[in-house]
């Protein structure tokens, strides 16, 4: 637990209406087995803020970017977007709840168009219904059109709509992590889920990325986990830490910095 | 020269039906990796459906359409209620359930539709056209055969390549997991996966079936048949089914024309051998030439 649980957050008087958590996990437990991934594990990620969440390897990260996400659900403790409870939060409810997220395989389909991996991504704003596209529905077309658009915009924003009609696994690594993450974007989520952006980046492309996430947070909030420690320090607002499934600490990169529970965690006992 | 003609066009003619057969196998392998076994009877049954339709006063085209919509309705109901608690669960499983239905469909069939042979109408006259004075093996209902098998493939292709349906379906096929994270509603293209290949198969069915007995046991030979063709496809390609559809009904028509119709069965088990070993992958394995 943290040592100064409020001090990252806005003060009472502050919290306005808008200024409702964008993500929060209360008290979230997960098992496997017997093994305790996460325990009692919480955090709050504010609106437009990028929220870090770092530990050493094996501490719980990934599962609570899955709980978060859909794919594990917890044994105990709640998700809530903007105060509202997700109960049986399903993978495919993200896109519908202005959500995306991005993996560390980056999942894209390899043997498919650079343009055709965002449009799937681009579904969050397809009007047609299943049965409507299934007949060709006149109306689908137009549709068609506007995601192809806006799939074609959001590589554009990212410098590489020149890719747009190339094979995606025929592209170098760097690339292929910038198609994923326009894939991400392409829908619009007001919470971005980065999954090590950075690893397999060179230092000059995580510069890059430092500043594009910096810059996304005029419209949307960011919750990352990374391993690169000076980005995480750099570009993050609030940064939680968690330890064989406990969250050791948590507020700005400053005070997380000199945390001697962190310090311990990733040095060990007795520096 | 002449028979060689005839027998080539007769093979073109049963190979599309294969060629048909196959895709709707592909389908169902390339999106939930099972085997479906069940095709055939599923085929029998909507065939079933399409003669009821047409005994009961209708013409030829409305049992056809009705058919082709029950193996749309029969294919999605099997993924619901049958396949989808399986899923996850093994894939032996999945494999031994098909089994399993086969049997209870041509059961069920038998006991609703009776196990006599009933002859089942064609649209088009099954004598061979004439060209130059001389008839030729290629009948109206065949090359109704070739257009009706043509323009559905034509239409799966359009429906996969060229819209956002297809394109969150070949999504959901090649990777669930993320495909779930885009907003894809997988459990559902699973469904429609089902639901297109138990169309394509009841078009299958009706092309057998056309000028000819049906029973319930009409479609089981084409169970191998269609299964030969789509592992020499590969079995994970559309192209190659129908590719590999062609060729078996090309190479059976040649074997039953020149060394005898009875080695037909065998021929086809020697081509899946033979493929099984020389090319395991099917004829265009290109994944497995890109698995390094």
């Amino acid at each position: 637990m943290s040592k100064q649980p409020t001090a990252s957050r806005p003060s009472p008087g502050s919290t306005g209406a808008s200024r409702v958590a964008e993500l929060e996990l209360d008290r979230v437990t997960v098992r496997f087995g017997g093994l305790v991934a996460l325990s009692d594990a919480a955090l709050t990620v504010r609106p437009h803020t990028v929220h870090g969440v770092i530990g050493p390897n094996g501490a719980g990260k990934t599962t609570l970017f899955n709980v978060a996400c859909g794919f594990v659900r917890p044994d105990e403790g709640q998700i809530l977007r903007r105060g509202e409870h997700l109960t049986r939060l399903r993978p495919s409810d993200l896109p519908g709840l202005g959500m995306a997220r991005t993996l560390q395989g980056l999942g894209l389909f390899d043997r498919v168009t650079v343009l055709d991996n965002v449009m799937i991504g681009a579904d969050r704003h397809a009007r047609t219904g299943f049965w409507a596209s299934a007949l060709a529905w006149p109306t689908s077309g137009r549709e068609e059109r506007a995601l192809r658009e806006r799939a074609l915009g959001a590589l554009a924003e990212l410098g590489i709509a020149d890719l747009a009609p190339l094979v995606a696994g025929s592209l170098p690594y760097p690339l292929r992590k910038k198609v994923a993450l326009a894939r991400a974007l392409v829908g619009e989520p007001e919470l971005l889920l980065l999954d090590e952006p950075a690893s397999g980046l060179a230092a000059d492309e995580i510069d890059d990325l430092g500043e594009l996430v910096r810059g996304l947070t005029d419209r949307m909030a960011v919750l990352l986990v990374e391993h690169h420690m000076d980005l995480v320090m750099r570009i993050c607002d609030d940064i939680t830490v968690l330890d064989f499934g406990r969250v050791i600490a948590h507020g700005p990169p400053e005070q997380v910095r000199n945390d001697p529970a962190v310090l311990e965690a990733y040095l060990g006992e007795d520096v | 020269m002449q028979q060689f003609i005839n027998t080539a066009l007769g093979g073109l003619t049963t190979g599309m039906v294969y060629a048909a057969f196959a895709l709707a196998l592909v389908l169902i392998w390339r999106s939930t990796r099972v085997v479906n076994f069940a095709q055939a009877p599923m085929a029998m049954v909507t065939t079933f459906v399409a003669l009821a339709v047409i005994d009961a006063g209708f013409s030829y085209w409305i049992g056809f359409a009705v058919a082709l919509a029950a193996g749309l309705v029969l294919g999605a109901i099997m993924e619901r209620g049958v396949m989808r608690h399986v899923q996850g669960k093994g894939e032996i499983n999945a494999v031994i359930l098909t089994l399993g239905l086969f049997i209870v469909l041509h059961a069920a069939a038998a006991v609703v539709f009776g196990n006599d042979f009933r002859s089942f109408p064609a649209p088009f006259g099954v004598r061979g056209i004439e060209v130059g004075g001389r008839t030729v093996a290629l009948t109206g209902f065949g090359i109704f055969t070739i257009i009706a098998v043509l323009v559905v493939m034509g239409l799966l292709v359009a429906l996969f390549r060229f819209t956002d349906l297809g394109l969150r379906m070949r999504a959901a096929a090649f990777n669930p997991e993320v495909a779930r994270l885009l907003g894809v509603r997988v459990p559902r293209m699973m469904t429609l996966g089902w639901a297109l290949a138990s169309l394509v198969g009841s078009l299958a069915g009706l092309l057998i079936a056309g000028g000819s007995l049906i029973h319930p046991s009409y479609m089981d030979s084409v169970v191998v048949l269609g299964f030969v063709a789509a592992v020499l496809g590969g079995l994970d390609s559309p192209l190659g089914a129908v590719v590999g559809g062609l060729l078996l009904g090309v190479t059976l028509a040649f074997v039953s024309g020149y060394l005898g119709s009875q080695l037909v069965a065998l021929a086809a088990l020697l081509i899946l051998m033979i493929v099984l070993m020389v090319r395991p992958g099917g004829i265009f394995s290109t994944t497995a030439a890109r698995r390094v």
